[in-house]
């Protein structure tokens, strides 16, 4: 029989770890990858452990626990920072995927089409990881493939941590997919801007499902830069989307992908701006 | 380890492996079958639970984490929800039943936050789980409408034509029902099937000595008695296991036969066999190529069957028209996707087999098992679970000849269960097509001539294949009047899943084309798309293309004037939606339909028997197998009022072959017509009896009281003592008249035809390509409407089967096995539909009814694609219509906001 540890610290958790588990949080991604077979894995459950849940603020920005959920999330009280992510959130499958899925279980998945990263890329994360040694990682170096990450083993993602900006922020967040609900996503895209005096100081922008991991797009921020909020969506460029690679798959061809995410960009700026 | 938590209100201390998920816990352990599950992936949502008052899929839950929490089921419902479930019931939100348990839960997590939710709060709260039956509209309308009073009950004599609730209702909205894999023996023995991995390979097996020692049984092609079935008793091509070859991806192998946990970790790559890969034979064009390797070695050039319909002089009319078009027009493999996946138990009882099994073809099944057992077919008993979903899908065997042959070999009871990704992998699909139409009308629009050539994939091995190949050209030329007639079905093998019976057996793929050409002549000669249709449609009294005169019962023009005004306000409204201009436009489509109810010029009989014991009690024995459709109802609905007592007395013994007389299968659109007269004549020759018994004359009125029987026949009432009387048995039968077909195809392939046009208004995304589809009106001639609000549930419920044939489904073997990458219409999806009914009465049929389970489906897919074309001017070739296809279309045409 397969070992089961659910601790109740983080410290247990990371002991247990010194030998190889899978970890399980929401369970949304590790069932539906052992449909129709026993369960052999020796697991690491670390739904248990207070430390990692939730969402705290201070001077610095707010942490979001590793197994902090989408309904927790779209139920925190958050500023407009946050709306992008939390129009993830309420993407992410159903409410029945939303109540028990993580955001660290998104970006562990790793998924290229994970509806967390580009949110948190265009909110500048990083990764709170630990292990042996505890670190910080930004999270463009996090997710470092499909269905990789840096973690080590032995290592654990503890939180997300979210910086304040150093101005007011607007964010939103746009799926492109081909039914209304529980939809892998064919594009999205999502930005936090930051005004001074109506004109952008400061823009990210990360599109995803477009490349083995969702990617920043440093041209489009760079031409935001300056841009009055009714001039944001004309500043949307195709050549700025070089950092992407789509590829032809069930869900849309490349060629789309790189059409639709104009559009999507185009009309989340607009959105940004009203 | 022991986990404590409360169960209902109930605390609960369970032991197990932390890892089991909680919806095995509940069902396996715990006895709350209530609990569906469609998927174990959290795709669909049939085991939604609350945990903690959230809901949850009780399959992406550890045992391991449910320690002091609180878990409600829909078995808890009753405590609190009961409105909620009477108000399911009421509107007729059950159809099979199997999303009921997690709808329920989902919607009673929502009305405990907000009692009065609008439509949109609802689709949010339910946006989750999955109906493949009832096209959510009576779902919604239950959810926010909870208060609503029931209909009530009919009176004696007017069952027929009430809003009825279901009769087996109650059972699906309290988790009581018992689909397939609900009522397992707790000792049974399991079966895991190893799949072949490629569409076309050779194998052989290593030494299966090892796994033998550690199993009860592992069985392959060598222990098979009669290695061989289908649908068709000279066509028995498909092997129960494959016998050294396999001919497509999902194709069983190796079944494993054991204790449950034994067999499910033992993976496929444990079990010795020896692959050797070919390059498989993929679609229509490949298996119709010069020198194509065959699928099956003794069908040439891979061809299955083919034939057509031959009438007047084709040419010489395409020459005369003043409008000529023409179209080819493409679709894929689409999965039935009910959200119950294959399952089912078996015994051997003495020299008997018994298999309880989700179906909707008990005689079938017992014939075929018998088959392959090689028993005859009294020798097995088929008990027909609840059947969560089959839209033809459950026509063909799937668990059972695994079931006879290990139950059989073993003396124990032995189960069988799918998962999602074998159900779809190894169960047949709708055959991928490709339709070649040419059709040319008069300059006043009157339609000439029509030429259409349908080519089918009909995948690995024939199953309902022939079927399709001969429906299609009957029906190819629409619900209208050609004289002159060229159409021709043909069905290739290729390495395809099997392709099989889904919901009009090929007729909605003819109608994309039909359709297509109806909208492009119309435009040719700028004459309005329903005007053009309304010209030309059948109606009592012409000719069809099959030489068959439609004496009575061809409502399509009065469909065509019911849907004018609602066509005519959807124009206005669009137009005036495109004004605004920018990246959204809108468009109105229609489509229409006819559909032949029954099999094609083959005898379709049913019969059917309804008793009265010595108790009084009056039972009705169907083999007709409700699968959510409703024919339980109706069938009762049609014998009481047939028999003058009232619906509400009726019980019913449903199914069981030991039980039962055979009523055909639930297919072809066939249970009310054929089931429906057959229950007629069985009620009317128990009431005949009961007449002549008490010498009473025909309009004599019936009542129950107990055992005794009171007839009063106008001022006299007599009465019979049914303890000494009875039992009396009512028997009836009904077989559709029907002819040949000759060589040209000419004959009376069906006794009547249902009719329907449909009209959709959607909204193009034109910069992302995406179809929001806004609004259905949907009229069917369906003879008479023995239960409207069943009638209207099959509508609703084909509508969204046919949306999701129009924009997103594609089964891609080995790519789309599963819920979330093969994506079937949400609750967000589906448009307000309102059904308009039209009863145009068939004289053969039960007071007058056809039949409407297909018929809502057909419609649908010409009618949004219609509407796309009038809002983008694209013409969609091939489905489904995804997003990238119609994007790249509409820049390809240069269209822009």
């Amino acid at each position: 029989m397969a070992a089961y540890h659910r601790p109740r610290s983080l410290g247990e958790a990371l002991t247990a770890l010194a030998a190889p588990h899978v970890v399980l949080a929401g369970g949304t991604d590790f069932y539906p990858a052992r449909v129709g077979r026993a369960i052999d894995e020796d697991v690491l459950d670390i739904g248990g452990i207070a430390a990692l849940r939730g969402i705290t603020e201070d001077a610095a920005g707010w942490r979001l626990g590793a197994t902090t959920t989408w309904s927790e999330l779209i139920e925190a009280d958050l500023p407009p920072l946050f709306d992008g992510l939390k129009q993830a959130a309420r993407e992410v499958g159903g409410r029945q995927i939303q109540n028990v899925g993580t955001i660290a279980g998104n970006l562990c998945n790793a998924s290229p089409a994970a509806d967390g990263v580009p949110c948190l890329l265009a909110l500048d994360a990083a990764a709170e990881i630990a292990g042996p040694t505890a670190r910080r990682l930004p999270l463009g170096d996090f997710v470092t493939g499909a269905r990789q990450t840096a973690l080590q083993p032995g290592e654990l993602l503890a939180a997300i941590h979210v910086p304040r900006p150093a101005r007011p922020a607007r964010s939103g967040f746009l799926k492109l997919g081909a039914r209304r609900y529980l939809v892998i996503s064919i594009a999205m895209a999502a930005a936090v801007v930051e005004f001074e005096r109506d004109r952008v100081a400061a823009a990210r922008v990360a599109v995803g499902a477009c490349s083995p991991v969702a990617r920043r797009l440093p041209a489009l921020e760079a031409a935001l830069i300056g841009s009055g909020r009714k001039q944001l969506a004309a500043r949307v460029d195709a050549a700025q989307l070089a950092p992407l690679s789509p590829i032809d798959d069930v869900r849309g061809s490349a060629a789309y992908r790189r059409d639709a995410v104009v559009v999507l960009l185009r009309r989340l700026l607009e959105g940004l701006a009203s | 380890m022991k986990v404590g938590f409360t169960l209902n209100g109930k605390a609960v201390a369970w032991q197990g492996a932390p890892i089991t998920r909680l919806a095995a816990a509940l069902r396996d352990d715990l006895g709350s079958t209530g609990t569906k599950i469609g998927c174990d992936a959290g795709d669909c949502g049939a085991c939604t639970v609350l945990l903690d008052g959230r809901q949850t899929c009780a399959c992406l839950v550890a045992m391991g984490q449910i320690e002091g929490r609180t878990i409600e089921t829909v078995e808890g419902l009753a405590n609190g929800a009961a409105a909620l479930q009477a108000s399911f019931l009421a509107h007729g939100a059950a159809q099979c039943g199997i999303c009921t348990p997690g709808m329920l839960m989902a919607a009673a997590e929502l009305l405990r936050r907000n009692s009065k939710p609008c439509r949109g709060e609802v689709e949010e709260a339910l946006g989750g789980v999955l109906c493949r039956c009832t096209g959510y509209a009576k779902i919604v309308d239950a959810v926010m409408n909870v208060a609503a009073a029931p209909p009530r009950a009919p009176t004696t004599g007017a069952a027929v034509g009430a809003r009825l609730v279901r009769v087996d209702g109650l059972p699906k909205v309290t988790g009581r029902e018992a689909f397939g894999a609900d009522a397992v023996p707790a000792d049974a023995l399991w079966i895991r099937v190893v799949r072949s991995p490629h569409a076309r390979a050779r194998f052989a097996l290593g030494d299966l000595a090892p796994l033998r020692q550690r199993l009860a049984a592992v069985l392959t092609a060598a222990d098979v008695p009669f290695n061989g079935y289908g649908i068709y008793p000279d066509i028995k091509d498909q092997p129960v296991l494959a016998d050294g070859v396999v001919r497509y991806r999902g194709e069983a192998v190796v079944a494993l036969v054991g204790d449950r946990r034994a067999v499910l970790s033992i993976r496929d790559e444990d079990v010795p066999i020896a692959w050797l890969p070919e390059t498989p034979v993929m679609g229509i064009a490949a298996a119709t190529a010069d020198g194509a390797l065959l699928v099956q070695a003794d069908k040439p050039g891979n061809l299955l069957l083919e034939g057509g319909v031959r009438r007047g002089k084709v040419a010489e009319a395409f020459a005369a028209a003043a409008a000529v078009t023409e179209g080819v027009f493409e679709t894929a493999f689409v999965e039935h996707a009910y959200i119950e996946p294959e399952a089912g138990w078996a015994v051997r009882v003495g020299d008997r087999l018994e298999i309880h099994a989700s179906t909707q073809t008990p005689y079938m099944d017992r014939d075929e098992v018998a088959s392959i057992m090689r028993l005859r077919p009294e020798a097995v008993r088929i008990v027909p679970t609840a059947c969560g979903g089959g839209f033809g899908g459950k026509l063909d065997l799937s668990v059972q000849p695994l079931l006879a042959l290990a139950a059989w070999a073993l003396g124990r009871p032995v189960a069988f269960v799918y998962t999602r990704p074998e159900s779809m992998a190894a169960s047949t699909k709708r055959h991928p097509s490709r339709i070649a139409a040419k059709f040319g009308c008069d300059a006043a629009g009157k339609l000439l001539a029509c030429e259409v050539t349908a080519s089918f994939d009909t995948g690995a091995y024939a199953s309902w294949g022939p079927t399709v190949a001969n429906r299609v050209p009957v029906h190819a030329m629409g619900p209208y009047h050609v004289p002159n007639v060229a159409t021709w079905g043909e069905a290739f093998f290729t390495n395809g899943p099997p392709a099989g019976a889904f919901r009009g057996f090929g007729v909605p793929q003819a109608a994309i084309a039909h359709e297509a050409m109806m909208d492009a002549l119309a435009d040719k000669l700028g004459i309005d798309r329903l005007e053009f249709r309304h010209l030309n449609a059948l109606r009592a009294g012409d000719s069809t293309a099959t030489g068959q005169t439609l004496a009575h019962s061809a409502g399509l023009a009065q469909c065509l004037d019911a849907l004018r005004p609602h066509w005519r306000k959807a124009h206005q409204e669009v137009a005036a939606f495109n004004r605004s201009g920018g990246a959204k436009r809108r468009g109105v489509g229609i489509g229409c339909m006819w559909y032949g109810i029954g099999n094609t010029s083959m005898s379709n009989p049913s019969r059917m028997r309804i008793g009265l014991s010595p108790a009084g009690t009056l039972t009705l024995y169907s083999g007709a197998v409700d699968i959510g459709q409703g024919s339980n109802t109706i069938l009762s609905q049609i014998a009481a009022d047939a028999l003058g007592l009232p619906v509400g007395r009726i019980a019913l013994v449903a199914g069981d072959t030991d039980l039962t007389l055979d009523a055909g299968k639930t297919s072809a659109s066939r249970q009310t017509f054929v089931s429906g007269k057959a229950a007629e004549r069985a009620a009317a020759d128990l009431r005949r009896q009961i007449l002549r018994l008490a010498n009473a004359g025909t309009d004599a009125a019936l009542s129950l009281d107990g055992a005794v029987l009171a007839v009063r026949d106008g001022g006299e009432v007599r009465t019979i003592d049914l303890a000494q009387a009875g039992p009396l048995i009512g028997d009836g039968s009904f077989d559709p008249p029907t002819t040949p077909l000759d060589a040209d195809g000419q004959g009376i392939p069906y006794a009547t035809y249902a009719f329907a046009a449909q009209i959709a208004t959607v909204e193009v995304d034109l910069e992302l390509g995406t179809v929001k589809v806004l609004r259905v009106v949907a009229a069917h001639d369906v003879g008479r409407a023995i239960n409207p609000a069943l009638v209207e549930g099959q509508i609703e419920g084909g509508i969204a089967q046919g949306l999701g044939l129009a924009l997103m489904e594609e089964y891609l073997p080995g790519r789309t096995e599963n819920l979330h990458d093969y994506l079937i219409p949400t609750v967000g999806d589906v448009p307000e539909i309102e059904c308009i009914l039209i009863e145009d009465r068939e004289p053969l049929g039960p007071s007058g009814a056809k039949g409407v389970g297909e018929p809502g489906l057909v419609p649908t897919a010409p009618a949004i694609l219609g509407a796309v074309q009038h809002a983008t001017g694209v013409r969609a070739t091939r489905l489904p219509l995804l997003p990238h296809r119609l994007r790249e279309a509409i820049v390809a045409a240069e269209i822009t906001p």
